[in-house]
């Protein structure tokens, strides 16, 4: 039974809501409003006044290649995070699953990156990773590997990727685990007896039990890798190079403040806006059906 | 074809010991019933068995293969869990095709014995619904029908009917019995409840503290319980067991009331007496203060207490009778032959 709770009168309710609502207005709606405005608009190199293109700042933005490029760099980060982040963590969360003795101890420990900042964890990849003095870079040039992210843009998107991922397997980690815990003890000592092994039963049983966990971590890590990961990109590789980890959310901020075209940004905010609902409601709609049981 | 054999088998968690040296054979397509209070290692046992539960000590043996250190699928055992334990997200179908889709068995074998399966267990019509579709009698059944349709050398069943109404565990304990029946499949038998015990089993193993108290018949329980314990636990209502001390012919209550009785022991003791034995008489030797009435129509259950103490006593009487007509107080005789007296400090029969 659903607890309603009635209120005599507006006023209480009202003012129940308002903190909510201003901050939803002051820091969603306004800005949102104010991008969708401005991207009709070219303003001068001064600032001073502004004239009205019309859709003219998306059609000069869709026969960018930049741009272009920009969509396909994001397409392929946010899919190598979501799964980097999503299948480690599911890994993780089996072992820890499986495991008797000291459990606490192994999921503070897997649980402890979420509260590093993306930014903090940017900078520690950054020093890892650093071609000149990191551990890593230093450990791959033993084994005769050359790493320089850079100059390569293939290693760049490599070590974006890894650090933002990092961060997102814990809380990825957090959901999984409590998803396998909903599992049923009998449901799986039904499958051993039935003649299932562990991979067996992972592949028949647990896996399609645990499918509106994954589903719910695929849309919220696809958004996650869309905007959460600015602070980490602009660490380490500010976009480069060659603008090959120039997300979308990080060109609306390098055109926007840095290249001080602000009509332009505008116009990709909106789009940005635009793709990430569409990708929500793709997924909530088409795959969701299949999650259910 | 099988038997099962325990030898010796325990279980410790850490230092704590909870099976304490359990032996028993079970006979080929024998129905066995493991009953006792809650806590007392009879699941523990059965999933020991089906080798859920590592065994500290001992041997459990499967015709006579040791089955120790094989994996439950190894053993070729069926269980059926308290809670069902269905796949949720497969359909009644693919629930009881599963182990035979593992088995790598051909298609058309599969089709054909999960058909059988389900006529036997009048699923036919649901075969493509979700468990979640189903009431729970049938996804019972169905939990059944995944067991059976492996044919395994052992059934085990946990609780199964405790998830169930009144009336339907009645029904569905018909069912299982009629089923044990057909198939000639041994199976052990894991219940609280002494009713669903007495009526299922072909013999019946009382477990308290990781203990075996009595294995035999529903029957030999009733009628000579080895144990003060089992005494109490078999039957309803329960017997009522009576304190004092034996001597030549008569055993003698704290109160000082003298019972008539056949015993040879000669110390403190425990009497017991079902409440259906006792008869009522005018001259009887056992007072009782009575309370409560229960009327069950075949016959009148009177709570009380031992005349002049707080000691519980019931009484069973056959037939109707009113609340008045009782009256505030009665009197019984003990026939000796219906007493059954154990040695108050081991609790054992004499």
């Amino acid at each position: 039974m659903e607890k309603r709770v009635t209120f005599r009168g507006w006023r209480l309710p009202l003012i129940l809501i308002l903190p909510q609502a201003i901050i939803t207005a002051v820091f969603f709606f306004w800005p949102a409003g104010q991008a969708i405005y401005q991207s009709a608009f070219i303003p001068d190199p001064f600032g001073l006044k502004s004239q009205f293109v019309g859709l003219g700042n998306f059609e000069y933005l869709f026969s960018d290649p930049y741009y272009l490029a920009s969509f396909r760099t994001t397409a392929v980060f946010s899919i190598l995070v979501t799964v980097v982040s999503m299948s480690v963590a599911l890994w993780l969360a089996l072992m820890a699953d499986r495991i008797i003795k000291g459990t606490g101890t192994y999921r503070t420990l897997l649980i402890w990156p979420y509260a590093v900042a993306p930014a903090v964890a940017g900078v520690l990849w950054l020093f890892i990773f650093n071609p000149n003095v990191g551990i890593a870079s230093w450990y791959l040039d033993q084994l005769g590997y050359d790493w320089n992210h850079k100059l390569n843009s293939g290693q760049a998107m490599g070590l974006v990727v890894l650090a933002s991922s990092w961060g997102r397997i814990s809380y990825n980690f957090l959901f999984f685990l409590a998803g396998l815990q909903a599992v049923p003890r009998s449901v799986i000592e039904a499958a051993a007896i039935d003649g299932a092994h562990f991979w067996k039963r992972f592949r028949t049983i647990i896996f399609p039990l645990l499918s509106p966990t994954t589903f719910f971590l695929l849309v919220v890590n696809v958004v996650y890798s869309f905007f959460e990961t600015f602070g980490v990109i602009h660490t380490i590789t500010s976009g480069g190079p060659q603008q090959a980890t120039t997300i979308l959310v990080y060109k609306v901020y390098a055109d926007g403040f840095v290249g001080q075209d602000l009509g332009s940004s505008a116009a990709q905010s909106v789009v940005l806006l635009v793709v990430v609902g569409i990708l929500t409601v793709v997924q909530f709609k088409f795959i969701e059906r299949r999650v259910h049981y | 074809m099988s038997t099962v054999t325990l030898s010796d088998v325990r279980k410790t968690y850490g230092k704590t010991e909870i099976i304490h040296g359990v032996d028993f054979d079970i006979n080929d397509q024998e129905f066995v019933v493991i009953v006792g209070p809650s806590g007392c290692g009879k699941s523990t046992l059965l999933r020991m068995i089906a080798g859920l539960e590592t065994i500290s000590a001992g041997t459990i043996q499967i015709d006579d293969r040791i089955v120790n250190d094989l994996e439950p699928m190894e053993r070729n055992i069926a269980m059926v869990f308290q809670n069902y334990a269905l796949y949720p997200h497969m359909s009644v179908y693919d629930n009881m095709a599963y182990s035979l889709k593992i088995a790598k068995l051909d298609k058309s074998e599969i089709r054909e014995r999960v058909e059988r399966t389900a006529a036997l267990l009048q699923l036919s019509d649901y075969l493509q619904r979700k468990p979640r579709e189903l009431s729970g009698g049938q996804r019972q059944r169905v939990a059944m029908g995944r067991a059976i349709v492996r044919k395994p050398d052992v059934f085990l069943f946990d609780e199964p009917l405790s998830n169930l109404d009144a009336k339907l565990r009645v029904q569905m304990r018909l069912e299982i019995r009629k089923l044990q029946r057909d198939l000639r499949v041994t199976s052990v038998y894991v219940t609280h409840d002494q009713v669903e015990a007495m009526t299922l089993g072909d013999r019946l193993m009382v477990l308290n503290d990781g203990y075996v108290e009595q294995f035999g018949t529903p029957i030999e329980l009733y009628e000579k319980p080895a144990t003060r314990f089992v005494a109490d636990f078999i039957g309803s209502p329960s017997m009522n067991i009576l304190r004092g001390t034996a001597d030549s012919g008569a055993i003698t209550l704290e109160t000082g009331v003298r019972i008539p009785s056949d015993t040879q022991a000669t110390n403190e003791v425990d009497m017991g007496i079902r409440p259906e034995h006792l008869v009522l008489s005018d001259s009887g030797c056992l007072g009782m203060e009575t309370g409560m009435v229960e009327q069950l129509g075949s016959n009148t259950l009177v709570h009380g207490f031992l005349t002049g103490t707080r000691i519980p006593l019931v009484a069973s009487l056959p037939g109707v009778h009113s609340e008045r007509s009782i009256g505030l107080a009665l009197n019984f005789d003990v026939p000796p032959h219906a007493q059954h007296v154990f040695d108050s400090k081991t609790g054992k029969r004499l």
